[in-house]
């Protein structure tokens, strides 16, 4: 019997890649417009605002870091036009920011609150602007393409013991899968590489990649050391030992198992994205807001996320698919769980069958369908990663 | 009957899905869903784990088909797997640097073997 190789139905950009979804992504070029951006976003259809506190009295390499992500975002293939919000004083370069998004063929517009006179008046013109952007790009449709122009970011967050042996093993099937079949996988969250950075490092395509990896962690663990924690003494922690968790390594490898088995390609910085297919470590810390945004950043199409205690959040531009471990957490946050990989813990269904069910949703997804916390609107967990003090 | 998963054909022991006592059976699925039976000898909590693969003092303890640490004792299938028989090699203050450098060179090169 021939079997068919997955494929999903995208929007195709003009660079070649493929969005999940068609949005208008409305872009504060700082937090002092954000009122403005979610006036437009009320009274319009298929706009998501960027909602996120930077942009101004930051250091020089944070508004670099500020610019560089909403060029991403807006550049990422989920994002099918682009209205930039700036207030006209901000540390954020809007020109570089315009004029970078203006190459990528995307319609792309953009209100100056100083120049136009007031808040008011840019939530007048950002609608008006925002509705012929709309108008330009709803009625582009979906086309059929393989998985090698799938892009998937992995997350997990408010963990228990069922994270590390039912839905983190589940996603790590998905990415197996998803790099077999010639696709891109991003996983992050450096934190958690500590104490199983020599097992990873086996992973690595080269020694260079490996030596990224020890770079990331040391750094990692500096910027902690800075404010007077060792993250690695204590671990695993009492509560850690309780569940189950025996070493440091066992600890680590239960959150690091999500990214799957394949050999690991490179390591790129927060507001990089991969230069090539298959699996790639983004140097991010594990807070969901900023390792939304860096997946996003990074081209993600759509991401797995799991969880054990049951964690809510959602991306704006990018649709979050929740895999739940624990049953009884299913059971009662089913309302935000797409996928009860707690079946798994109770002998029902094996780690493949749930690992078949999450890709085969995973595509639909892709294709159209809504997560459970897209359809309720959860989709405002981000903010980007910074280094330095606000000044 | 109350489960567990072996995560990783490699795996020595396996994740039990609840609290069991010393005479219990339990049912280890792998990942395709393919079990066996095993007879619990020490009392363990859920989420810990049982030794499915007799261990002796040394031997690589592996999960997710990766070492998570080494067995400080002999340790028989059946038996609670968890801080009293098994130990880091790594972050350990108590060795040298060097010792530590050791025990993970030759743990990469019985995995790679």
């Amino acid at each position: 019997m021939k079997t068919e190789k997955p494929t999903f139905w995208g929007y195709v950009r003009k660079d070649g890649s493929v969005g999940t979804r068609n949005y208008v992504a409305i872009l504060p070029s700082v937090v002092c417009v954000n009122e403005v951006v979610e006036a437009i976003v009320a009274n319009t259809v298929m706009t998501q605002g960027i909602i996120h506190h930077q942009g101004c009295c930051q250091t020089p390499p944070d508004l670099e870091r500020v610019t560089e992500c909403l060029i991403k975002i807006g550049e990422n293939p989920n994002v099918g036009a682009v209205l930039i919000v700036s207030l006209g004083c901000e540390g954020v370069d809007t020109d570089r920011l315009e004029a970078t998004l203006r190459k990528t063929g995307k319609p792309i517009d953009r209100v100056n609150v100083q120049e136009v006179g007031g808040t008011s008046e840019a939530i007048k013109q950002g609608m008006d602007k925002a509705q012929n952007l709309i108008r330009a790009i709803a009625g582009e449709h979906r086309v059929e393409v393989d998985m090698t122009h799938f892009v998937m970011g992995i997350k997990c967050g408010a963990s228990d013991t069922t994270s590390g042996i039912a839905s983190n093993p589940v996603i790590g099937y998905v990415a197996d899968k998803i790099v077999d079949l010639g696709g891109t996988v991003i996983f992050g969250e450096t934190t958690e590489f500590i104490g199983a950075e020599h097992i990873l490092k086996r992973r690595a395509k080269d020694a260079h990649v490996a030596s990224e990896i020890d770079r990331i962690v040391i750094e990692m663990e500096n910027r902690a050391k800075a404010s007077g924690v060792d993250m690695r003494k204590g671990q695993p922690t009492p509560g850690n030992i309780k569940g189950g968790l025996s070493t440091i390594e066992e600890k680590s490898l239960g959150a690091i198992v999500k990214s799957g088995t394949k050999t690991i390609q490179g390591v790129i910085g927060y507001t990089e994205a991969p230069t090539g297919k298959g699996l790639w470590i983004k140097d991010s810390p594990g807070r969901e807001i900023e390792l939304l945004s860096g997946m996003a950043v990074g081209g993600a199409q759509v991401i797995l996320f799991s969880t054990g205690r049951g964690a809510p959040q959602g991306f704006p531009v990018v649709p979050v698919i929740k895999i739940c471990g624990n049953p009884l957490t299913y059971a009662r946050m089913d309302k935000d769980m797409d996928v009860n990989a707690g079946l798994i813990t109770t002998g029902e269904r094996s780690l493949e069958e749930v690992g078949e069910e999450t890709f085969n949703l995973l595509l639909r997804v892709a294709s159209g369908e809504v997560s459970k916390g897209e359809a309720i609107k959860y989709s405002k967990s981000m903010d980007f990663y910074m280094l330095g003090p606000v000044i | 009957m109350v489960k567990a998963i072996k995560l990783n054909d490699k795996d020595n022991v396996a994740s039990v899905f609840d609290t069991v006592v010393a005479g219990d059976f339990v049912q280890v699925i792998d990942k395709r869903g393919h079990s066996f039976e095993l007879k619990i000898l020490q009392d363990i909590p859920y989420g810990h784990k049982v030794a499915i693969a007799e261990l002796s003092v040394g031997d690589q303890v592996t999960k997710y088909g990766e070492e998570i640490g080494i067995a400080s004792a002999v340790i028989h299938v059946g038996e609670h797997v968890h801080i009293q028989n098994i130990e880091s090699i790594r972050g350990r203050g108590d060795w040298d640097k060097s010792a530590e450098d050791q025990a993970t060179a030759s743990l990469h090169k019985e995995v790679r073997s």
